[in-house]
């Protein structure tokens, strides 16, 4: 079968790719674009390590189909960076120490950067239940979620 | 021989979808495909064609009007979460779309996608079904409303015929002095499929009374279930403890869900009383601040 | 390296004990690190293992004709692509390692022994001709009864996995076949006098579930076998020299010609020491002549790779009225899955090795049955073990009205005591953690309804084994440390920190590398607790030469002799006679390196027999829903020795994971089997680990109790986390309930039906 030339936005670059019917965004991601960051756990939605924004909204991104991707907007973890800047949730991951092995990490970036700018100041509690879609084996979250919330504080900060 | 892939079809309009999923036995409706694409992966097989609803305008269409909502049915479920007057008017409902899966999840989940998987945990089903809401179904003979208590069938099983999809949903504004609450219980806080879902809808009467009830169950039988004999219990009381036992005791009777993976018989039959004395507290509660 | 060079104690660190950014965190928050998954190479093919849809039976014939018909396909391979390796074959000179049975484990010969058991693999063009391919292999099966539970495997008249297959180890054992396959047994004392003095006897029977690693990276591996044999794999594995070997043998390729390159690791907790993938993905890309990548899915995962056993286990305790241990005895079971090698060995050597006491019997039956092989998980069988044996000390301590701490103070193994397995335990923490637990603020906070505490110790041996490091000076001043051991929770940021407190300079001017297996000297895997100890041990002694070889150059540059030459904080500095010659910066010694004799470059390699242990005590809140039977940890602190904590911050990261493991396996993980031994919940769906919501703050207190057997005082501290929150979070259910657990996990539906039951035990 003729495979489907995919006209999108990745990282605010112009990009096509071509797929199949079935392959995800997660695929083609990770194998014609080789962009490697985005990572790939489950491949049923249940443990956030491929989450991306598409559309604006945070979305696993084994669960979409490449093909859908035609004209959106999609955001992965090669893209958070400003630049050569870390954003304040990459830079507090790493004064946290908020990753062991790191697998689950840019998923995790890519959930918290969502969740503060929707909500700026979240309880811990509301940064625990936004992000436990993100699964971590390593760290028992505490850092993480310490990270987030500094990242927040940052935030606001910057912004005030 | 050779290998076949799946055709992607993005159909703009309701007609164009239709007249695809008529045409292709083969052929599925993709909307969030937080189900269609999790069966795929774990071997059930990719469809001949995947029809993406997501560009056709009145499928993710929000109205809101002294009726009531109308609301595309690829809505995902976040949007729906955001919204605050959707929140405001059907807290239970919001609440039982805001459980569906992760936030993740919940940025591509849909409500036709809930119930047209027609599984019997399903969390927004028993919601909308405690504020009456309908489904609009197009087809090749035109459209049809289906009530969404009467829309599935069994487990995996609905109303819609070849070449039928859900376009909209529609929930009747609630009225004065009434709420609705859903709650559901699972292993952890979060990402589990309810072992439980209780929907309970109330409307009080001018001296404080429960007027009108619904309860709806999830996860204790093929379907989710209307209790009658629960919202009879609740109706004319205040939510004294004997009309909570009472509604609690028919809950129980009604459940008869089975054992799996995720609850026991016993476990379940519990707390499907357990949750709909909680929810039917929360109800009445938001029902007499308004 | 011996004692006398111990300064853990008095030395005064100027980088230990920091907390800088690890150096691999950069590429870890951008997406650029790259894991076992992200590695391709052109031309590659991807291959799919085919698995066993019977938990047990025999393999008559395979016919993979019609699979290799399929478009795309390039290889498809069997048991009959692979060398007979005998089982049982222990090569001289390894770990103990059953290469049969590994052999056995990657690829089906005789029979499947479980479902999900790999039988045949497929290389082709795409993944998804690969799995249609797989669907096409005829297999002529002859379908065995399965054993799927321990009494199905002790019953008389048991079908046995492995004929021929006696038991082995201590006492008593069967006659003939069994699918008993090693016995352990540790006594000493009067056991019979022991609990003939006891004034008061706890027991109880617990049973405990197989549960998964959970690590959130599935096994992954890329394999190039080269047109003259030569084979590089790349895969994300605790230890490259490990699979080199076991691919070497498994795939049949001579040992010099394997290359393997450890990748970023996405998790490991033990269940990455074992090859799955690895020899498959070889013998694959030699019979195609491409480059074949296997990636496991997460179902694969749950079904074909390790889990730690499930257990049924009887223990008692006898003391006397004050509190005095006199007799304590085991009975335990532990489920191996199909081949031997449960951990049931190392929970009897740790299940009361904290505690003194004379008179002891510690028994212990290895069983295999049609389940999944079982792999290292984290402290292996001992936290089974201590929910056991602390869950009566609890017991113990409500019968006798005592303190749960101060009981477990009275009777807590210190220097010199022996433990149950034989040596005299030397320098250890386990008082100092106690008292630091009695004395948390958390052990003395106020508890609120439906609350209980519970209080838990535990202990792990931690490992020396096999290390090397080199150590390089850069002519700028900078240095590189590489070792051979992938750093799966910071333990590059921790290497680089002792290398940079030996040559004094600051830590950003160390570069930490964990090498393939052509680049580094050997290193036995990262487990066992081992890299920051053992590892750490060869970067100081290999830090240390290249000092000396610093201030040999300076004493060249300023020509005076050797021994006038201090190294001090980064610089060469003249002393004695030689004083007015002042000091030289590592950098000024660098940058004539070229004229001073060349490149300075040291390696050193270590073999310690032995590691301090650690010891650690959990105390956790729980609060209990008494209508629905939902638990939830409201708080939770983990005391624990490090002995020296190199960087803090991934000190108490380990503390932190490893309780939110233990407490998974508390509240909520299981295998759930199906009547014919499939894995009902092979997905993070229904396999329940705890998600960012089920959790508190894990409070930490890392107590610092030096080591005499590392420089540093450095104890390994990954493992010991997990042993204690089986019986903390049972402790606790117990206190907010009422009711003694015996059964995990202490899921709702349990946790409701024995409230309802009125049960005082359950």
């Amino acid at each position: 079968m003729a495979k489907l030339r995919v006209e999108t936005t990745i990282n605010g670059e112009e990009t096509e790719f071509l797929c199949s019917g079935q392959d995800s965004l997660l695929d083609v991601l990770r194998g014609p674009l080789a962009m490697t960051g985005t990572k790939e756990g489950c491949t049923t939605g249940d443990c956030g390590a491929c989450s991306i924004v598409l559309d604006g909204r945070l979305v696993p991104s084994c669960l979409v189909l490449a093909a859908e991707a035609e004209g959106r907007v999609v955001e992965t973890i090669e893209g958070v960076a400003d630049g050569q800047k870390l954003t304040a949730v990459q830079q507090q991951f790493l004064e946290h120490g908020a990753l062991q092995c790191g697998i689950c990490t840019p998923g995790f970036i890519i959930a918290a950067e969502k969740l503060l700018e929707k909500n700026p100041d979240p309880t811990e509690e509301e940064a625990r239940y936004y992000l436990a879609g993100n699964l971590c084996r390593c760290t028992g979250y505490d850092k993480i979620i310490r990270a987030v919330l500094d990242a927040a504080a940052v935030r606001r900060e910057e912004r005030a | 021989m050779t290998l076949e892939t799946s055709r992607f079809e993005s159909p703009t309009d309701v007609e164009g979808a239709v007249a695809l999923l008529a045409a292709e036995g083969g052929a599925k409706v993709l909307s969030g495909g937080t189900d269609l694409l999790v069966q795929m992966r774990l071997g059930a097989g990719a469809p001949q064609v995947f029809v993406d609803v997501k560009r056709i305008p009145r499928l993710m269409a929000v109205r809101l009007g002294s009726e009531g909502l109308t609301i595309g049915a690829s809505v995902p479920a976040a949007e729906i979460f955001e919204n605050e007057s959707i929140r405001s008017l059907w807290p239970g409902v919001a609440e039982a779309t805001d459980l569906i899966g992760s936030t993740q999840v919940q940025g591509r989940a849909t409500w036709s996608g809930n119930l047209c998987n027609a599984s019997p945990a399903a969390d927004s089903v028993p919601a909308l079904m405690a504020c009456g809401a309908v489904a609009v179904i197009a087809g090749p003979s035109g459209e049809r409303r289906v009530s969404v208590d009467a829309f599935i069938k069994g487990p995996g099983k609905t109303v819609l015929r070849r070449g039928e999809l859900v376009v909209e949903f529609e929930i009747p504004a609630p009225p004065p002095r009434s709420a609705d609450a859903y709650l559901r219980l699972i292993p952890r806080t979060e990402m589990d499929i309810a072992v439980v879902g209780a929907g309970v809808q109330v409307e009080l009467d001018d001296g404080g009374a429960i007027a009108s009830a619904r309860v709806v169950l999830g996860a204790v039988a093929p379907t989710a279930l209307f209790v009658e004999a629960a919202a009879s219990a609740l109706i004319g009381s205040r939510l004294e403890d004997a009309a909570l036992d009472a509604a609690a005791a028919a809950s129980r009777a009604a459940a008869t869900p089975i054992d799996d993976r995720r609850g026991t018989i016993a476990y379940r039959k519990k707390i499907a009383g357990v949750l709909t004395t909680r929810a039917a507290k929360i109800a009445f509660e938001r029902a007499q601040a308004r | 390296m011996s004692a006398d060079t111990n300064e853990g104690q008095e030395r005064k660190f100027k980088r230990i004990g920091t907390r800088p950014i690890r150096h691999d965190g950069l590429d870890k928050v951008t997406g650029r690190a790259r894991f076992g998954a992200d590695y391709a190479l052109p031309g590659m093919l991807h291959g799919v293992m085919v698995r066993s849809p019977y938990a047990h039976a025999r393999i008559l014939s395979i016919d993979i004709s019609q699979a290799e018909k399929v478009p795309g396909v390039r290889a498809v391979v069997t048991r009959d692509d692979f060398p007979d390796v005998p089982i049982g074959w222990i090569p001289a000179g390894s770990t103990g390692v059953d290469l049969g049975a590994n052999a056995r484990t990657v690829m089906a010969r005789e029979k499947v022994l479980f479902h999900g058991h790999a039988f045949a693999a497929v290389a082709a063009t795409t993944e998804l001709a690969a799995r249609e391919a797989g669907k096409l292999i005829k297999v002529e099966w002859e379908v065995l009864t399965p054993v799927l539970s321990l009494e199905q495997a002790l019953a008389k008249d048991a079908p046995i996995l492995h004929e021929g297959q006696e038991t082995k180890g201590d006492h008593p054992t069967p006659e003939g076949d069994s699918n008993i396959a090693n016995q352990v047994c540790f006594e000493g004392g009067d056991i019979a006098a022991g609990f003939e003095e006891a004034d008061v006897i706890v027991e109880g029977h617990f049973e405990t579930p197989m549960v998964h690693q959970g690590y959130i990276e599935p096994h992954a591996c890329l394999a190039n076998v080269r047109e003259d044999g030569t084979c590089e794999v790349w895969c994300p594995t605790q230890g490259a020299f490990g699979v080199k070997g076991e691919v070497a043998s498994i795939a049949g390729i001579e040992p010099s010609l394997v290359k393997v390159t450890p990748t970023e690791i996405g998790g490991g907790f033990g269940g990455k020491i074992p090859v799955y993938i690895e020899p498959v993905a070889v013998v694959l890309s030699r019979k195609a002549a491409r480059p074949v990548k296997i990636t496991m899915s997460r179902e694969e995962v749950f079904r074909g790779s390790g889990p730690t056993s499930g257990s049924r286990m009887w223990a008692r305790i006898g003391a006397k009225s004050d509190g005095t241990f006199v007799a304590v005895e085991t009975k335990f079971d532990f489920e191996a899955g199909a081949f031997r090698g449960s951990p049931v060995g190392a929970a009897c050597m740790t299940v009361f090795s904290p505690y003194n006491c004379e008179n002891f019997r510690i028994f212990g039956r290895d069983i295999v049955l049609n389940k999944p092989r079982v792999a290292a998980y984290r402290a292996p069988g001992a936290p089974i073990g201590a929910f056991a044996a602390e869950s009566l000390i609890d017991e113990l301590a409500m019968k006798l009205d005592r303190n749960p701490i101060d009981l477990r103070i009275q009777n807590a193994v210190a220097e010199g005591d022996r433990a149950k397995y034989g040596p005299r335990f030397g320098t250890i923490g386990f008082k100092e953690v106690l008292e630091a637990t009695r004395s948390h603020p958390h052990y003395k906070a106020e508890l609120g309804p439906n609350q209980g505490r519970g209080v838990a110790a535990g202990f792990w041996f931690n490992a020396g084994m096999q290390s090397s490091a080199t150590v390089s000076v850069n002519d700028d001043g900078s240095a590189v440390v590489r070792t051979g051991n992938p750093d799966i929770g910071g333990s590059r940021a921790s290497m680089a920190l002792m290398c940079a407190e030996e040559l004094g300079v600051d830590v950003a001017r160390v570069r930490p590398l964990v090498g393939d297996t052509d680049s580094v000297g050997y290193c036995d895997p990262t487990g066992g607790s081992r890299v920051t100890y053992a590892t750490g041990m060869a970067v100081i002694e290999a830090t240390r030469q290249v000092v000396d070889h610093l201030r040999a150059r300076a004493a060249t540059i300023w020509d005076i002799e050797l021994d006038a030459v201090e190294w001090q904080d980064g610089n060469a500095v003249a002393i004695n006679g030689s004083a007015e010659k002042g000091s030289m910066s590592l950098e000024d010694i660098a940058r004539k390196m070229r004229l001073t004799g060349g490149p300075i470059v040291s390696s050193a390699s270590v073999n310690p027999p032995a590691a301090g242990p650690g010891f650690g005590v959990h105390v956790c809140d729980l609060e209990v829903d008494p209508e629905t039977g939902v638990s939830k940890v409201i708080r939770y602190t983990v005391v624990q020795d490090a002995g020296k904590a190199i960087h803090p911050t991934y000190v108490e990261g380990q503390y932190q994971g490893g309780a939110a493991q233990g407490i998974g396996w508390a509240l909520n993980e299981e295998y759930l089997w199906d009547a014919e031994g499939k894995v009902e919940n092979a997905g993070f769906l229904d396999y329940r680990i705890p998600v960012a919501s089920d959790l508190p703050m894990i409070d930490t207190v890392i107590v610092e109790v030096a080591n005499p057997l590392h420089p540093y005082g450095v104890r390994g501290v990954g493992e010991t986390p997990i042993v204690p929150p089986l019986g903390a979070v049972a402790n606790a259910m117990r206190h907010a309930t009422g009711i003694r657990f015996h059964r995990l996990p202490m899921s709702p539906p349990r946790v409701l039906d024995a409230l309802d039951s009125d049960g005082a035990s359950s």
